[in-house]
């Protein structure tokens, strides 16, 4: 199936300029469905200057025609094409052939905490699954003058959180449903953490979930290893800026004794409680998943 | 074929970017049952690209912004040519739709005040633009997607929409989808049908699009029966990256000459003085110091010609390599690292800084980056009414990148995030009233759905060529002969290739089975992307003068006399396209006067 790197050659993409270097590069790609699969090797050829994505869509124009991929922008802003190259979590569009190992093949598999459909495609419906059951945002009222005011350092921390490109590499890679696929069902994983922090440290937003993040969203069960800040592409710290303020709001939210004293004394609302703050999520977690590909399919 | 899924709905909004969730959040607030349709995962649409910011006047930044400067800067940067109508409604609802978005959760970056802050933008009088730093298409993706979300609207995703469905009178009335993932038809029965699924770059070799650009919309529209306008009018950004090939035509927003960037040639010269039109003489600098004076105090200065509107620069970057001037890799050079701190650089610009490092080696806080055209937008579209967004078809709307008119010639940066929410919003209003207004069950044609499976089915059958191989013949081709510079010679040549291409687009070979297998995905799209370029091509043959995205060779005026006041109109007639004039929709006196006033 091995393709020799005479016939890539011939029908290759958009021919470079002639300074441009090219080489012979083998890709080791996984290829199967849900039933199982194998790797197999594709020799191309790959230019100065490409990323591996770049070599994937060759394989795919010239050896392999029917080799299923997720990509879109090919730029680091969409975080369609995540996969696992020689092992390790990234984004394909951003991985340049230059930074990888040069005289043995390149493996790219797809990412395994998700079942795959096929080839490099997974399915990744548990994360959307998680997204309609986070309580939405909820904000007050406007200011007289029709506007909201917020200073730019109040809303750093939440913004640093929006940059998330829903790569979810971050999940892929959490040991938490890598290693324990039983996890799934009460664990949010780290992208819908850092959604969940975002909202807690929303300068707009009212609602007080932290009961449901403890009790329904499972922040407990991260053990603060840093995997997930580690791969994500966006450089946010998911970890030290997310989860652990996260972590220390929950517990507040349940023992703090100056907290108690507060709300007693000012009146001030007591956290709510993990099921009124469901009512306000669109989808609770046990309920029928309409949204996505996932549950349609079924149909 | 009655083991097909089949899904009935009132609205059927076809798309996932910010038009199309702005309008499945609007109709299902009005009770319509609304489905939401898209060809790859919920999120990642194209919107996430656009980067430097949404215009709306809401005078945060110059309190001298109204909607009246908006609307004139928009129809003036549309060379007069923009659907008046569509233009003052975006113009008026803007700065609300961008307000309702912080209500939603969105965070833009803020004035000193807390307000929303803008950026400068070509062709804006004012700084207008609110973004967050340069990902604002994100941004506002994510809001509207997490709106839809917790409003429960359902989105069915890796679905392409292959044929729409149309009953007795010619209504549309429902399509016929493909689940990617397992190969299988999907039908959908729904009393209106919005188009919202953005525009048709694949069909260029250099590109800022991404796969799913590829004229889907476009396409059905003009099979379905309805009328395409201006499809001549295709922006070429003029900043996309130039080196390393593999990152040719990836995007460089317009916000890195917004925030004080300038374009040199190899000689390091400003080139950008040497093109000033006399259209815009009158409202531009004529040398760099009062150029650069201009970022801190817009009364007194006039704006630096590295702010043109995008044809202009476009155009001049062209001129500048085809001259010998350019770069090492055919671009020109983009210089902010001169010109602001690598501090102020990399907070106002941080995802070109990663972009760049990542992708050429290249430090935009310490050297200049090479870029060149890229093609970025079509103007052209589906023909609607401009309060409705309702198409010259029952049952069919439009809104987004799909929809003509609000354009004109040539868009203005940042005018497209605005476009989706004020129209995406519109459309999906007057879908749902439209579907809400229909008593009794709709009814597809079955023969109709056997038909577009049937064809679709039949590409395993093809013994002709390897789908992606005719795909990159006809970027070349469009490339080459219908891009930035045209002429007639090369136009009707281009017209001649594709009667070839449709022969050889119609017998593609797909190998494999019918699961996730982009080679047949790809076969089908490529019938998008021909009638996309049939469309352009033939309009571009028509046209002939130069105006915003279309420029002559052979005419190199603009001619106010005729074309100024026409539109072209493609239409599908016996399944050939044939292109038409139509008089331009005439502007009331009262608007007609804000051009009066002058600049």
């Amino acid at each position: 199936m091995a393709s020799t790197t005479e016939q890539a050659a011939s029908t290759t993409r958009p021919a470079a300029p002639s300074s441009t270097a090219r080489r012979a590069v083998t890709l080791r790609l996984w290829r199967g469905d849900a039933d199982g699969g194998r790797f197999v090797d594709y020799e191309v050829p790959a230019l100065e200057g490409e990323v591996v994505l770049d070599v994937v869509h060759r394989i795919q124009a010239t050896s392999a025609p029917d080799l299923a991929v997720r990509w879109n922008c090919k730029a680091g802003k969409c975080g369609s094409c995540s996969a696992e190259i020689n092992g390790k979590p990234r984004l394909m569009c951003m991985t340049r052939m230059s930074t990888l190992p040069q005289d043995e093949p390149i493996t790219v598999s797809p990412m395994r905490t998700f079942p795959v459909i096929r080839d490099l495609v997974t399915d990744v419906s548990y994360n959307f699954t998680v997204a309609a059951a986070i309580p939405a945002f909820s904000p007050g009222p406007r200011e007289a003058d029709g506007t909201y005011r917020m200073a730019q350092v109040d809303v750093d921390r939440s913004q640093e959180f929006r940059k998330c490109i829903e790569c979810f590499l971050c999940q892929n890679v959490c040991h938490v449903i890598r290693d324990h696929e039983d996890n799934k069902a009460h664990y949010a994983g780290p992208r819908f953490l850092i959604r969940l922090a975002e909202l807690e440290m929303h300068p707009l937003d009212n609602l007080d979930r932290r009961r449901y993040i403890s009790e329904q969203m499972g922040v407990g069960l991260c053990n603060i290893t840093k995997c997930c800040t580690e791969v994500c592409p966006e450089g946010i710290h998911i970890t030290d800026n997310g989860i652990i303020p996260l972590k220390e709001r929950v517990v507040d939210a349940r023992y703090d004794p100056v907290a108690w004293l507060g709300r007693k004394l000012l009146g001030r609302k007591a956290p709510q409680s993990a099921a009124e703050v469901a009512a306000v999520a669109p989808l609770w977690r046990n309920g029928a998943a309409k949204h996505g590909s996932a549950a349609s399919k079924d149909a | 074929m009655a083991e097909l899924e089949r899904h009935d709905v009132d609205v059927l909004i076809i798309g996932a970017g910010g038009s199309g969730l702005r309008a499945a959040i609007e109709a299902s607030a009005t009770g319509a049952r609304t489905a939401v349709v898209c060809k790859s995962l919920l999120g990642k649409a194209h919107t996430v690209m656009a980067e430097g910011g949404v215009a709306a006047a809401l005078g945060n930044v110059w309190s001298e912004d109204n909607w009246k400067v908006h609307f004139r800067d928009t129809m003036r940067g549309g060379k007069l040519l923009n659907n008046w109508r569509m233009a003052q409604l975006h113009a008026q609802e803007a700065p609300d739709r961008v307000l309702e978005l912080e209500e939603w959760g969105a965070l833009f970056d803020r004035t000193p005040d807390g307000l929303i802050l803008q950026r400068d933008f070509g062709g804006h009088r004012y700084a207008r633009l609110a973004h967050v730093g340069d990902r604002t298409g994100l941004e506002l993706l994510r809001t509207v997607q997490q709106r839809s979300v917790s409003l429960g609207v359902e989105v069915f995703m890796e679905c392409k929409i292959v044929r729409l469905l149309h009953g007795p009178s010619g209504e549309v009335n429902g399509a016929v989808g493909l689940w990617r993932e397992s190969g299988r038809f999907v039908v959908f029965s729904a009393k209106a049908v919005v188009l919202a699924s953005g525009g048709v770059g694949k069909t260029w070799k250099f590109t800022s699009n991404s796969w799913e650009s590829t004229g889907d919309g476009h396409a059905l529209a003009l099979w379905a029966g309805a009328d395409l306008i201006d499809m001549e009018f295709v922006q070429f950004h003029p900043t996309g990256m130039v080196w390393p090939p593999s990152a040719r035509g990836i995007l460089v927003t317009e916000g890195v000459r917004g925030d004080g960037g300038v374009l040199r040639n190899s000689e390091g010269r400003r080139f950008m003085f040497d093109y000033i039109p006399d259209f815009y003489a009158k409202e531009t600098a004529d040398s760099e110091a009062e150029a650069d004076q201009w970022y801190e105090n817009k009364r007194d200065f006039r704006r630096p010609p590295e702010l043109l509107p995008r044809d202009e620069v476009a155009r001049s970057i062209n001129s500048e390599v085809k001259a010998g001037r350019g770069s090492p890799h055919g671009g020109v050079f983009l210089d902010i690292a001169s010109r602001r701190s690598a501090e102020d650089i990399k907070r106002r610009l941080p995802s070109m800084y990663h972009q760049f490092k990542e992708l050429a080696d290249v430090d935009i806080t310490a050297e200049p980056m090479e870029v060149g055209p890229t093609c970025h937008y079509i103007m052209g579209g589906v023909r609607v009414d401009g309060d409705t967004a309702a198409s010259t078809v029952a049952g069919l709307y439009a809104c987004g990148e799909v929809a003509g008119g609000m354009h004109g010639a040539n868009r203005l940066g940042g005018n497209s995030l605005s476009d989706l929410l004020v129209f995406g919003r519109r459309a999906g209003r007057y879908a749902a009233e439209h579907a809400l207004g229909i008593t009794g069950a709709t009814v597809v044609d079955e023969a109709q759905v056997d038909a577009v499976c049937n064809e679709a089915l039949g590409y395993f059958d093809g013994s002709g060529e390897n789908p992606y191989a005719v795909h990159q013949d006809l970027q070349e081709t469009m490339q080459a002969l219908v891009g930035i510079i045209r002429t007639e010679s090369e136009l009707v040549e281009a017209k001649e290739r594709l009667g070839d291409f449709s022969e050889r687009a119609g017998t593609v070979s797909v190998e494999g089975h019918r699961q996730f297998n982009p080679g047949w995905h790809l076969a089908l799209d490529l019938q998008s992307m021909l009638a996309v370029a049939n469309c352009t091509t033939r309009s571009a043959i028509e046209r002939k003068e130069s105006r915003g995205g279309h420029t002559r060779d052979d005419y190199r005026e603009s001619d106010p006399d005729h074309f100024g006041k026409i539109n072209m109109v493609s239409r599908l007639r016996d399944g050939v396209v044939e292109v038409s004039e139509s008089p331009l929709p005439t502007m009331p006196a009262e608007l007609q006067a804000l051009f009066e006033e002058g600049h």
